[in-house]
């Protein structure tokens, strides 16, 4: 309890002086860094401008403020893998995920869209995030997790007979890295990859067939190479036509060239190894997403060096494309050596503060704790191009790193004070603020009166 | 307090056919009804009344104690160093290293813990079954606003492989609800969570029927879209009040017509109608209301419904608002079904706090933790955590001991079975999970799921591990 008062005193005064005007050593804690330094039992952790400066043991450093984190765990701030946040606030009532336009599709780029005043980020702060991974939706129906609440999803799938529209494109688009800072400039890297969903998504989106499917991305990688190397050309009207429009040729042109990877939303085993087949054939850089059966298909992701992002919880057969699904798939896909990113439920952005739980789920179910630190940090991080500056506590990376009660995957462990690029950010939130009006309900004046 | 299945159906017939009658028939008035001409079979709604009557047997057991646990009861308590003994079915002793009668096996729960079968009270297990596809779509009749005729029990499929995943979970008690489509969605089911080649084979003898009734958005984007009532929320209430009017109609027309045979007039009765004998059962309290309901002042208004028509609601579900007023709540005995970290969906879920639930018990009211989904099922004790942590940073005193009631003792009262299970005490139905973690850890798992004194799950012992028709010879068959 002792320790608890002065942690939190030490957080208030980090609050009100911002960390980058000096220097701050964070002593006490069990430092797990998810970095070549693996954990340290008491570490100390010295950030300045924003950045760590070292993780280690011993003394801090002359003149550094001390912040005295004993009993504390310190890791890496969490990322928000698959994630939806910025792009949705009241999910019935629309977002910014997904088009259905003949000449925006491969194109679309999230990051042109972000909201950084949405209510869901200080949400997930709360849950020790401090980066996402946002992704675009294929275009109807697309959207494979478990959709909020059950009737919602029951109503709809009587309403529509269990099958959005047909997707018209091929292609939902590129994600981007944000970091949940509520900032301006909380877009870290955009770009990161081309959406394609497989299987009956994809099918669809081809005219019906798995197979069509295949075909139709062949035939539109064939004209994104012959745009490349025909630009001119192509821009004189002197090439022949090619499918798709000028800005979605374009935006495939680092996919085709093995630059920016396709995140293939896959399920079924069938699908996972037509997906690797194509990107072999194609020389295409792929990550998988989804995988509820890639356990089945573990040694040949491996083989491939294709990570994986998945949701830990599937294991039930919610569909004839995941029968084979079970809580050991993030176990067994880790122990056959892939690299592995978990994601929370119903696309990590209401509920993305339950990252963290999924991935003490994953853990329950036989991924090593440090695998499952791994998949929720420097996993993500590394995949999508950020690894150099986030999701691991190394020297010069960004100070982006939680302060835990405890153990940070269990339920009654808080996170007590969340750093981005070395700033103490708000753990107030909308709920908090709804809770803390209600708490009370004897007051002589309305709840409506109480308010920051 | 122990019925036998038997038993409790026969008193619930002759509840129905008494209570139908406004003032007590006269033992003379019950001699000439008894020799009136009884009317075809199924136009009596006090003939029969259990249509579908449960077949449930418990799974074969022997009597065993459970020994060296922490215990949390369910009944606020923890006990350490604690002893189990199931005889028959039943608890027969709880208590802190109590001595196991001779003959009888032992399991050595030493470092593990163990609580009461978990119950989950907002569940569509089997009437969405896996896989979600349209042909297992059947949770929803919206095909009119007022559908109080349809059962759920009658589109449960109970090959459904989601039974097994939510026992692995410890869930041992489930309510089965209709969706939120319609203002009155129709009945809900009770079922002991055991594999059975029938859906009557799972019904809990002897637990009430309940009611699905829905409030706001659903409804009326449901109905609204289609240009007709309800599309407004007030329309949702002038659905509510008429289908009570009509179903208070009912009741007087019956009640005439009894009398009036009880007098030995001649009489023509009322045509049965499927709707109002259900509605009719939850006016004379016999079927329980279980209401979806997310904002606050819908609830209020709710509230004024039943007290205008003389009725009960038993819980709201959803209720993220419930702690807005937790007092008014509380004041009318009304249960909180809810999630920890559900909101956003939709608008009338925007308002949802991690704390509700904990606000609930501490304005000392009766908060439950559902799921209403097939994979949170799996995991009510780490929403309830969730709960917990929240209710602890928002200032709370409150323990494991206590918030182990979210998913045990609460839903049974919630369900009408408290008196049958829901805590770990003498004479109650030995619905018992062994845990290989505190159950408020990520990291806990189920050892063994005893219902009724049956072991129906054990991790370690593949004999005890069912599953489905349907993963039969599919690819993984059924790990899960």
């Amino acid at each position: 309890m002792r320790r608890l008062v002065r942690l939190a005193t030490a957080l208030a005064l980090a609050s009100a002086v911002p960390a980058a005007a000096e220097t701050v050593a964070f002593t006490g804690a069990r430092i797990v860094t998810a970095g070549p330094a693996g954990t340290l039992d008491p570490g100390v952790l010295v950030v300045r401008d924003g950045k760590i400066v070292s993780v280690g043991k011993g003394a801090p450093p002359a003149g550094a403020r001390v912040i005295d984190a004993s009993g504390a765990v310190i890791t890496p701030g969490l990322f928000a893998t698959g994630s939806l946040l910025g792009a949705v606030e009241i999910s019935a009532l629309g977002d910014d995920l997904s088009v259905d336009n003949p000449q925006i599709g491969a194109a679309f780029d999230i990051r042109d869209g972000l909201d950084p005043a949405s209510t869901l980020i200080p949400v997930a702060r709360t849950g020790g995030l401090t980066s996402a991974v946002v992704l675009p939706q294929p275009a109807g129906g697309g959207y494979d997790y478990h959709e909020g609440e059950g009737d919602v999803a029951a109503e709809r799938m009587t309403a529509g007979g269990g099958q959005g529209p047909r997707p018209n494109t091929l292609f939902a688009g590129q994600g981007a890295v944000i970091r949940l800072d509520g900032s301006d400039d909380m877009v870290v890297r955009g770009g990161i990859g081309e959406v394609v969903a497989f299987g009956n998504t994809g099918a669809r989106a081809a005219g019906g067939a798995r197979g069509a499917q295949i075909a139709a991305l062949k035939s539109v990688f064939t004209d994104v190479r012959a745009y490349a190397a025909n630009r001119s050309a192509w821009e004189r009207g002197s090439y022949r036509e090619l499918g798709l429009s000028r800005a979605d040729l374009e935006a495939l042109v680092p996919v085709v060239q093995g630059r920016t990877p396709l995140i293939a939303r896959v399920h079924k085993e069938a699908d996972i190894r037509a997906v690797l087949k194509l990107a072999r054939e194609e020389k295409l850089k792929v990550i998988l997403e989804g995988a509820e059966e890639g356990w089945m298909a573990a040694a040949d992701i491996a083989r491939a060096g294709v990570p994986v992002i998945l949701y830990p919880y599937a294991d039930r057969p919610e569909s004839f494309e995941v029968l084979g699904s079970t809580l050991e798939n993030a176990a067994r896909l880790q122990a056959a050596g892939v690299t592995v990113a978990l994601t929370a439920p119903e696309g990590a952005a209401h509920r993305a503060r339950e990252t963290r739980y999924a991935a003490g789920t994953a853990v329950a179910w036989g991924l090593p704790w440090d695998a499952a630190l791994a998949a929720v940090t420097l996993n993500p991080a590394r995949m999508f191009g950020v690894g150099d500056r986030t999701g691991s506590l190394e020297p010069g990376k960004d100070a982006d790193l939680v302060v835990w009660s405890g153990d940070p995957f269990e339920p009654l462990t808080t996170a007590r004070a969340v750093y981005i690029r070395g700033q103490a950010q708000s753990l107030t939130t909308r709920q908090t603020e709804l809770r803390d009006r209600y708490l009370d309900l004897g007051t002589p004046l309305p709840p409506a009166y109480k308010h920051r | 307090m122990l019925r036998s299945g038997v038993l409790a159906v026969g008193l619930a017939a002759l509840a129905l056919s008494a209570c139908a009658t406004t003032k007590g028939p006269t033992p003379k008035a019950e001699a000439k009804a008894a020799a009136a001409k009884p009317l075809p079979a199924g136009l009596d709604p006090g003939v029969r009344p259990d249509a579908f009557p449960s077949t449930y047997r418990p799974l074969p057991s022997a009597a065993f104690a459970i020994v060296g646990a922490r215990a949390l009861t369910g009944t606020g308590q923890a006990l350490d160093n604690a002893t189990v003994l199931v005889r028959d079915g039943r608890i027969e002793a709880v208590g802190e290293g109590l001595t196991v009668p001779a003959g009888v096996t032992t399991v050595d729960a030493r470092g593990k813990w163990v609580t009461p079968g978990l119950i989950d009270t907002h569940s569509h297990l089997g009437v969405y079954a896996s896989p979600a596809v349209a042909a297992h779509s059947d949770g929803n009749e919206m095909t009119s606003p007022t559908t109080p005729q349809v059962w759920a029990e009658h589109s449960v499929w109970p090959q459904d492989p989601g039974f097994n995943t939510a026992r692995i979970g410890g869930v041992t008690t489930v309510l089965i609800l209709p969706g939120s489509g319609n203002l009155i969605g129709g009945r809900g089911v009770t079922l002991r969570n055991v594999p059975s080649r029938t859906v009557q084979g799972m019904k809990f003898p002897g637990a009430p029927y309940t009611l699905k009734m829905a409030c706001g958005e659903n409804p009326k984007r449901v109905y609204g879209s289609r240009g007709r009532a309800p599309s407004t929320r007030m329309g949702n209430v002038a659905g509510y009040r008429a289908a009570w009017i009509e179903a208070a109609d009912y009741v007087r027309k019956w009640d005439d017509y009894r009398a009036k045979v009880g007098r030995g007039e001649k009489a023509d009765p009322p045509r049965r109608d499927l709707g109002l004998d259900t509605l009719a059962g939850v006016l004379r309290g016999e079927i329980l209301v279980e209401n979806h309901c997310y904002r606050a002042d819908e609830m209020a208004i709710m509230i004024d419904i039943a007290k205008e028509f003389g009725y009960r609601i038993t819980a709201f579900h959803h209720a993220v608002e419930a702690y807005k007023i937790a007092d008014l709540l509380a004041a009318n005995d009304i249960c909180v079904a809810t999630w920890a970290g559900w909101w956003g969906a939709k608008l009338e879920m925007y308002d949802s706090v991690e704390a509700n639930v904990a606000l609930i018990h501490a304005a000392k009211g009766c908060g439950i933790i559902k799921s209403d989904d097939p994979d949170l099922t799996q995991r009510l004790n780490q929403e309830a955590a969730v709960a917990l942590a929240a209710g602890r940073a928002a200032g709370l005193q409150i323990s494991e001991a206590e918030a182990i009631r979210w998913i045990t003792a609460n839903p049974a009262k919630a369900l009408g079975v408290l008196d049958q299970t829901g805590t770990l005490e003498p004479g109650k139905r030995a619905d018992i999970v062994i845990w290989d973690h505190d159950p408020f850890s990520v990291y806990a798992r189920t050892e063994k799921v005893f219902i009724d004194g049956a072991l129906t799950w054990d991790r370690r012992d593949p004999r005890y591990q069912p599953r489905s028709d349907f993963d039969l010879g599919q690819p993984g068959e059924g790990v899960r």
